[in-house]
């Protein structure tokens, strides 16, 4: 497993038949093989590996690639597809290379008669039982098993094929599809789900043939405790697992004359979605989409980052004032307040830590604070009737699909964000419109929403909403420009992908004032003076978990003033809208270009976005927190509990 | 309802004086304990047949991960088809499998004992109990067992659930931690990475039986019985038709011939040694052994009568296997199916040779690339039928 979804195997619910297993050498002789190396040919090749480096990693070292299918870079060793199997000299049966530790020198064959002759009986076991045609599904072009079926020279059914429907479809989510009849029963899936995101929404029911990948008493996935994340998705190898797709909705409303059709897009898919044309990992496309996007018929296009700065300045406040009422008026107030810009961790929050709603931040989402504004706002400033404009949204994430379907997200007086599209189905639809993307020339986006700071665009990476907060929160306590203490705006410490970040910010300092925007709501700085501001950072809702029993412990977390909690392994450029495949590697580039963009900021800081004063200059005139700004920019939560009825 | 006892022939276990093998083992070292298990050859009665002092020495030097302990587990899950030895020996003789288990727990620094019983069983459980409580009582589990200073283990009871594959150790380690019983990937082994992660041995109900009897006896005894490389005496579920099922203990080595002699068996057409996940062995080969160098059996012997159909034997296995696999790896879920399918094909005389080769094919896959011993083995029947009893299952493919 990779860095950012490693399990503590103490704290992995995961059964041990499908979690990591650590594999010690038995026996006093092996003793000398700790911490050394192992020698293992394959295919002839000589190589030394760590002690217990499976052999596929090994293989891959060598660079010989063995075919998988249940076998992910996020996720523990399973070893049920049995398509990785290779020939151990000295062993009767065939071993698993994704599941098999070198603890002992090996001589390893990877491609042998019996070898091929078993890996392509399991494609031709998997397709007698697949039924669905690659013409109509989701992942055509981009399906693992496809792959293996052509990669292994499959010409014909050997043992038959279903042809007909074995299971229904479950639509019931708003965020994810389940098509039971194509999947392979990998378990990928079930491992995200309880591992990656201890979630445990979906487990393997029956037996032998009868298996099958079900939920809590086979109810409805839009009626269990699943989060939405689409992390299943992401790592599902099939079409079996799929996003509830709304790109015939955004075409329809498109094509209809009486419609404004806007769209706003998120950091992270500009980040990803050149994949989805061929491109590496982590080549922005941030501004060849404008131009795609206009092209595909959408009126305006949008930065989210400029919601995304209105939300540090919403969050940022509320954040202050918890601090002010707690530490000036002993008022009781819910810290460390939370971040609630990521659908999935609210969702989880609201099934498993209910009790702890008060703490999050009630400021909504980049995405709806958006669908607000440019229904009200944008629709008066431009004198269009608000219920002819359709908002959609370009997200790198399948709950907020979920999230823009909330029924308390209407404060326009409409639904505020009327569509969530996802990175995959943008790339269809610009596809469809027989877009290259690589060949588009630069577009901007358009006013007056146009200018956008770096500070948004990192909101994308896991640590980038606490970076773009402490950077506006520093700036605005202290006096103090970020750079003088962190080289080039950079707050360092709270990057990166491990799963649990925590860092203290002594403010030794305040600021003589308080900024005109804040100042009727704080007075005076003078009661940070001297404050440690305590911070943390988790993300995929395992690690979050982590945090949260922390918290319930009374330990170190207890005592922070704020935590950003990202529901998806890296943040939102891991999305479950994002492009297909997932690994640490591709979430690291993804990163790698989000974080490149903000340094190419001109303004990096939420605070100094000329449109987000302007915005609060003409529209929320009685600032952040304010009296409008509750009603547009700030929502409420729903006890949800993880007892299902 | 407590089934008859259906015991043919006198057992060791009888004359073996009782606790005479735990007493022996307290006096001795660890390592002593060890070495005469390893040196009697011992394997597994369980049907895999690993060597049992092998096994012991590396749960013995495997290091218990922080706060844990070392476990023994008594594997009394008996789900091969056709056998039911276990069973008689729980009724008879559980002191003797609690004594060897103890023996084990002394053996590799054990303190806690699991005695798996397969949820059929559950008629034995008060039985199983009360003897249990009688040993704390005796001082024969508890603290300072037989007064051997720090020595402490106890035993408890864990019922299975109805699934064959919780019989495969992995599984059932997996079934005892409160899972689906799904088997692990190997290695680590259970001996190293076993129940809750620590060192466990697992191991047949009359490979602990047989520990005692080696302990009070000796090395020397059980390898003078048998052959060289399967040691001592084994017991046998014999079943089917034949003028007297019921369990035999036999030396190892017997042939199948000689065994069907003694059970009055004669005239058979076939017998499937090893349960369902065995071999079906024709007349014409009647001469060879039952022991792990030639044809390796838990115990199951089912005697396959003249008039049997062996079509319809197959069938009944696969429906089985179609039945009992856990699901989890790709050859046995649905390869089982395949395999069931094409023995209907058969029956309707619709399987043509081509097809036909393609199963056997398919069977070669099962046998090799199946994640644990279940997919592993399911095909044997399958193929030795196909192999042994072609003109028979052909005539009907020929007929139409
Ligand atoms: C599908 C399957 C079912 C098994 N069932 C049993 C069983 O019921 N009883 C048993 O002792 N061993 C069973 N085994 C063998 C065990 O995995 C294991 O090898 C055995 O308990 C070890 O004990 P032994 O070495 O004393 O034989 C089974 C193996 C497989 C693959
Ligand atoms: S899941 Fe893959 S193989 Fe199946 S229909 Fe879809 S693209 Fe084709
Ligand atoms: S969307 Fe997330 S919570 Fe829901 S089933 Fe998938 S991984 Fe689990
Ligand atoms: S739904 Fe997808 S990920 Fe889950 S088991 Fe099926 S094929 Fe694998
Ligand atoms: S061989 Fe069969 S029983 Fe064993 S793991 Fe695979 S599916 Fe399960
Ligand atoms: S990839 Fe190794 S068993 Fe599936």
């Amino acid at each position: 497993m990779s860095a950012d979804t490693r399990q503590d195997l103490n704290s992995s619910r995961a059964p041990m038949s499908q979690k990591a297993q650590q594999v010690t050498p038995s026996g006093s002789d092996a003793a000398g093989y700790i911490g050394g190396l192992v020698s293992v040919n394959i295919d002839g090749k000589d190589h030394k590996v760590p002690l217990g480096t499976t052999i596929l990693e090994a293989a891959r070292q060598v660079g010989i690639k063995i075919p998988t299918l249940c076998h992910h870079p996020d996720l523990c060793v399973a070893g049920v597809c049995r398509m990785c199997v290779v020939e151990v000299e000295n062993q009767r049966a065939l071993q698993a290379a994704c599941a098999y530790p070198v603890t002992a020198p090996l001589k390893v064959k990877t491609h042998t008669a019996k070898v091929r002759q078993a890996r392509r009986h399991v494609i031709d076991l998997l397709l007698s039982t697949h039924y669905g045609e690659c013409y109509s599904c989701k992942r055509n072009n981009n399906c693992e098993l496809q792959t293996l079926a052509q990669e292994h020279g499959v010409d014909f059914y050997r043992f038959g094929h279903v042809t007909e429907s074995q299971y229904p479809i479950d639509r019931s989510s708003y965020s994810v599809i389940r098509d039971p009849d194509k999947c392979v029963l990998c378990r990928r899936c079930v491992r995200t789900c309880i591992d990656v995101q201890e979630v445990g929404v979906l487990e393997a029911v029956g037996r032998s043939d009868k298996t099958r990948i079900g939920t809590y008493l086979d109810k409805p996935l839009g009626d269990v405790v699943c989060i939405n994340c689409g992390q299943c998705i992401n790592r599902c190898p099939t079409g079996a697992l799929h996003a509830n797709d709304a790109s015939d909705e955004v075409w329809r409303a498109i094509d209809d004359p009486k419609k404004h059709v806007v769209i706003q897009t998120a950091p992270s898919p500009r980040a990803g979605i050149g994949e989805c044309f061929g491109l590496e990992p982590g080549t922005p496309m941030t501004y060849q989409m404008n131009t795609a996007l206009k092209l595909c018929g959408f009126n305006k296009v949008f930065d989210t980052n400029f919601s995304a700065d209105l939300t540090i300045i919403e969050e940022g406040t509320e954040l202050l004032m918890r601090l002010y009422k707690a530490l000036v008026k002993n008022e009781p107030v819910a810290l460390p307040q939370f971040t609630s810009c990521s659908p999935g961790w609210v969702k989880y929050l609201e099934h498993f830590y209910p009790e702890y709603i008060p703490n999050l931040s009630s400021a909504k989402s980049p995405q709806q604070m958006f669908g607000a504004v440019i229904k009200t706002y944008y629709a008066k400033l431009n004198n269009i009737d608000p219920k002819d404009i359709v908002t959609v949204a370009l997200m790198p994430c399948s709950a907020k699909k979920f999230e823009c379907n909330r029924p308390e997200m209407d404060s326009s007086g409409f639904k505020d964000v009327d569509y969530g599209l996802t990175t995959r189905e943008l790339a269809q639809m610009i596809k469809e419109a027989g877009i290259n993307l690589p060949d588009m020339p630069k577009g901007e986006f358009d006013d007056p929403f146009g200018t956008a700071t770096g500070s948004g665009v990192i909101f994308g990476a896991t640590g980038g909403v606490m970076e773009a907060a402490l950077r506006t929160v520093i700036e605005l306590v202290t006096g103090a420009k970020v750079e003088s203490l962190f080289e080039n705006a950079n707050i360092a410490p709270v990057r990166g992908f491990d799963g649990v970040r925590y860092v203290e910010l002594p403010l030794p300092e305040v600021a003589p004032d308080v900024i005109p925007l804040l100042a009727h709501l704080i007075p005076s700085w003078d009661f940070l003076k001297g404050a440690t501001l305590k911070v943390a950072v988790a993300h995929g809702t395992a690690n979050a978990k982590k945090v949260m029993e922390n918290i319930k412990a009374g330990g170190q977390f207890s005592q922070c003033h704020f935590i950003e909690f990202m529901a998806c392994p890296g943040g939102c450029i891991g999305g479950g809208g994002q492009p297909i495949p997932t690994s640490p590697e591709i979430r690291k580039a993804r990163a790698r270009a989000i974080y490149e963009e903000d340094a190419a900021c001109e303004v990096r800081k939420s605070h100094e976005n000329p449109a987000v004063l302007k915005l609060y200059g003409d529209f929320f005139t009685d600032g952040p927190c304010g009296h409008l700004s509750h009603k547009l920019l700030h929502t409420h939560y729903t006890a949800r509990g993880k007892f299902i009825g | 309802m407590t089934p008859v006892n259906s015991k043919k022939t006198p057992f060791t276990f009888e004359s073996v004086e009782p606790e005479s093998g735990l007493r022996a083992a307290l006096g001795m070292s660890r390592a002593d304990i060890i070495g005469e298990v390893g040196a009697c050859n011992l394997r597994g009665r369980g049907g895999a047949g690993f060597p049992t002092g092998t096994k012991w020495n590396l749960a013995a030097a495997a290091k218990v991960k922080a706060g844990g302990t070392k476990y023994v587990v008594c594997n009394a899950d008996e789900g091969e088809p056709g056998t039911f030895k276990d069973r008689v020996i729980l009724s008879d003789h559980a002191d003797m499998v609690f004594e060897g288990m103890t023996i084990g727990a002394r053996a590799i620094g054990a303190t806690v004992g699991i005695l798996y019983l397969r949820s059929e069983y559950v008629y034995l459980r008060p039985h199983l109990e009360q003897v249990l409580e009688r040993r704390r009582a005796g001082n024969l589990l508890g603290q300072d067992i037989g007064g051997l200073a720090g020595f402490s283990f106890d035993i408890h009871l864990h019922m299975g659930a109805g699934a064959y594959v919780c019989g495969e150790e992995t599984a059932l380690i997996e079934s005892l931690e409160g899972h689906r019983g799904e088997p692990r990937n190997r290695p680590p082994f259970p001996v190293d990475t076993g129940f809750e992660g620590q060192p466990t041995v697992v191991n047949n109900v009359e490979t602990f039986a047989w520990v005692v009897c080696v302990l009070s006896r000796g090395a020397h005894w059980f390898k003078s019985i048998g052959t060289e490389k399967s040691t001592g005496y084994k017991l046998f579920s014999v079943s089917g038709d034949c003028r007297e099922p019921g369990v035999y203990e036999f030396p190892l080595g017997i042939t199948v011939g000689e065994l069907l002699e003694k059970v009055g068996g004669q005239g058979a057409k076939a017998v499937q040694i090893g349960g369902a996940s065995g071999h079906c062995v024709p007349a014409s080969e009647f001469g060879r052994r039952i022991a792990f160098e030639d044809l390796s059996t838990g115990g199951s012997i089912i005697v396959l009568g003249p008039g049997r159909d062996m079509l319809a034997v197959a069938r009944n296995f696969m429906e089985f296997f179609v039945e009992e696999s856990c699901g989890q790896c790709t050859p046995c879920r649905a390869g089982n199916a395949k395999l069931l399918g094409g023995v209907e094909m058969l029956q309707r005389g619709e399987c043509s040779m081509n097809y036909l080769q393609e199963l056997l094919a398919l069977c070669e896959t099962m046998q090799l690339a199946s994640k644990c011993g279940l997919g592993q083995s399911s095909p044997n029947a399958f193929v030795s039928i196909v192999k042994h009893f072609k003109d028979e299952i052909m005539g009907r493919t020929l007929a139409h």
